[in-house]
């Protein structure tokens, strides 16, 4: 046989049918849905006569629009009320499992797959959600699908869809202390552009994300869809299986072992064919911030802001203008002078117990700068938040100044009450500095965990390698 | 396109307001004179030229649902986001790539005559005007069938319901919870 990449080999291990010409009917492993993009899904197929055909393959969790305090008290977004309930009355009528807001195992979904070890290498996972990419850094096919789509695969447990073609991107060498699985991800994105990933699945290797935890890994898979893939992935390792072992739906003693020798198996062969390879040096990437309103317009924290007037192609030249009249930012100033009215540390990229313990390292015995409005922790579930409080990071970021919340999107994507202010300039652990993405008006640049604590203590960017902070992911 | 606050209504329909909000309004949702959906010459347009990436990023189908309920039924740019171009399929909207300098051609054509004409033709996959435009455009031959014959995605599928019964006894996809979790699920799930 000839060899195979990791995702042809998952997607033929998928296909239900195939003919020329036509989208594949791919098998769905695991189908995760939130209050956000799934009411029109059931509704829809209320309206249609039709049933879910498997519910126990879909999980159901309250994140995007819940409030991050006071938990207890009713929600008073009466559009975010009628979600909760219409994700509460459609789980109630399917038999889909559900972690409502106040369930101990809620958090963000892409965080509480894989923690549950719902996440398993070799599946197919989709999500009403654009970075479901994030489970690919188990060794899965994993992407966002629209309402359609959700409809589509709670009717059919399948999904219509035409192959990628696959993209290996390796990066050798080792990180730098002070630089993290984002800045390698950010930088990525910066050099490939936003674009670059549309029509691929993205294969990550290479010693650097080998020597990465699943943190970090699941850091750079989640931001895959930013450089415009719809997928990333890495192959299984010890580090997978020994992340996964003892998590609740992972099989148990033997079971595991005879697991463990089936999701080796997933990884690329050796001689597999790319349509595509990109290489990188993980020994030259410098932590990494965003100075505009996309992910690829990225640059080194000892970098400047670039200035319009020497970039010479037109497109790229108007783009640069208008993200800089949004973002507020002069050309030509040095990143480490910018300086911020919030800082957020949190989201589906960044809010694991890893990210927490390198923010808190950072965070330890220092204050929060007197000039940031709010600086706020949002770990990613509430098992991330238990586990966060039994190490006590919950005490040293309270002490510092930051307001320690409950688990969930929060000021990502400002869908509930966490919302950055308009003109206001917030370093932010999430994956999208849109125009108008944490509320509009908000001027978001994206960070790793420990360069946004070390921006919220100095009130500016600061190279977090100055402050002799041990490598994390 | 749709602002997130904006996402958060239970239907799939209502959406045509809300696109570009943030671009198309000001404080009080009074139109932006600024914004080109509100000069007059462009109202009632049904073709939206846009640029690169176009929907790039969200998986959210409020995108799509709002760019129809607007009014339009093309959209031509260099390339488009992939899931948003999947979306279009998915909602009667025909998302038409060309090539920059085509896009470019098109833009200048529209911007300088006013009532500019531009006709998508899918069976023939071209687009014309009124003053010797012709060109041709590539789109898949099976999303071009199912958009010309209007087929549900869903109904399509399950012609296969058959291959998808085989699939299940053969792989047999289960799910198993080994530790007890706090999860709420209903009596009716099986």
């Amino acid at each position: 046989m000839r060899p195979r990449t990791m995702y042809e080999k998952i997607w033929d291990a998928h296909v239900v049918h195939e003919a020329p010409g036509q989208p594949a009917l791919i098998y769905v492993d695991r189908h995760l849905v939130h209050e956000g993009t799934s009411p029109q899904a059931f509704a829809g197929l209320k309206t249609a006569g039709r049933k879910v055909r498997r519910p126990e393959l879909t999980f159901a969790v309250m994140d995007h629009s819940v409030p991050t305090k006071d938990r207890h008290l009713p929600i008073l977004d009466k559009d975010a009320a009628s979600q909760f309930e219409a994700l509460a009355r459609n789980c109630r009528e399917t038999g889909v499992r559900l972690f409502d807001m106040h369930s101990g195992n809620q958090g963000i979904v892409h965080i509480i797959g894989p923690e549950l070890g719902i996440t398993q290498p070799g599946q197919t996972i989709v999500c009403g959600d654009s970075h479901t990419s994030t489970h690919g850094a188990f060794g899965t096919l994993a992407f966002g699908i629209g309402t359609s789509e959700i409809e589509h695969v709670l009717a059919t447990q399948c999904l219509s869809q035409f192959r990628s073609k696959t993209m290996h991107i390796l990066v050798h060498g080792e990180r730098k202390s002070g630089v993290t699985a984002k800045d390698i991800i950010l930088h990525i994105i910066g050099e490939l552009g936003v674009d670059a990933g549309s029509g691929y699945v993205f294969e990550y290797g290479g010693k650097a994300i080998r020597a990465l935890s699943m943190e970090g890994r699941m850091t750079v898979c989640n931001m895959s869809i930013e450089g415009g893939a719809r997928a990333g992935m890495a192959a299984p390792d010890d580090t997978t299986f020994a992340y996964m072992e003892g998590r609740p739906f992972v099989p148990r003693g033997k079971d595991f072992q005879q697991a463990v020798q089936q999701w080796k198996s997933i990884a690329s062969d050796p001689g597999a064919v790319y349509d595509k390879t990109v290489e990188f040096d993980a020994g030259k990437i410098a932590p990494q911030v965003t100075w505009g309103t996309n992910p690829g317009m990225v640059t080194d924290v000892t970098g400047r802001v670039p200035d319009p007037s020497q970039i010479s192609d037109p497109d790229e030249h108007k783009a640069v203008i208008r993200a800089l009249e949004y973002m507020g930012l002069r050309p030509g100033t040095p990143i480490v002078e910018i300086s911020l009215d919030r800082v957020f540390i949190g989201s589906c990229t960044n809010s694991r117990i890893e990210d927490l313990r390198a923010a808190a390292q950072v965070a330890d015995g220092k204050r929060v700068a007197r000039t940031i409005k709010q600086a706020m922790v949002v770990p990613g579930s509430r098992v991330v938040k238990a586990q966060a409080e039994k190490e006590g990071l919950d005490k040293i970021f309270t002490d510092a100044g930051f307001d320690w919340r409950d688990a969930g999107c929060s000021m990502c994507i400002g869908m509930n009450p966490d919302v950055l202010p308009s003109g206001e300039r917030c370093a932010s652990t999430s994956n999208r500095n849109f125009e108008g993405r944490q509320g509009k008006g908000g001027r978001t640049h994206l960070v790793s965990p420990i360069m946004a604590a070390a921006a919220a203590i100095a009130g500016h960017f600061v190279d977090i390698r100055e402050w002799g902070v041990e490598a994390t992911e | 396109m749709i602002p997130k606050q904006f996402c958060k209504l239970l239907t799939r329909e209502g959406y045509g307001r809300l696109l570009f909000y943030d671009w198309r309004y000001l404080d009080g949702e009074k139109p932006n004179p600024d914004f080109v959906l509100n000069w007059p010459r462009y109202r009632g347009a049904s073709i939206l030229l846009a640029r690169t990436n176009f929907g790039c990023g969200s998986s959210r189908e409020h995108a799509p649902w709002g760019v129809l309920d607007y009014g339009f039924r093309v959209v031509i740019a260099p390339s488009f986001g992939d899931i948003f171009y999947n979306n279009c399929f998915k909602n009667g909207i025909l998302p038409v790539t060309l090539s920059d300098a085509q896009v470019d051609d098109l833009f200048e054509r529209a911007e300088q005559r006013e009532g500019y004409r531009l006709t998508a033709d899918l069976p023939s996959q071209t687009l014309a005007d009124e003053i010797g435009l012709n060109l041709s455009f590539e789109i898949d031959p099976f999303r071009k069938m199912v958009l010309l014959k209007g087929l549900d995605d869903i109904g399509l599928s399950l012609q296969h319901e058959a291959e998808i019964d085989a699939y299940e006894a053969r792989r047999k996809p289960s799910v198993t919870m080994y530790d007890p979790v706090d999860v709420k699920v209903s009596k009716t799930a099986k």
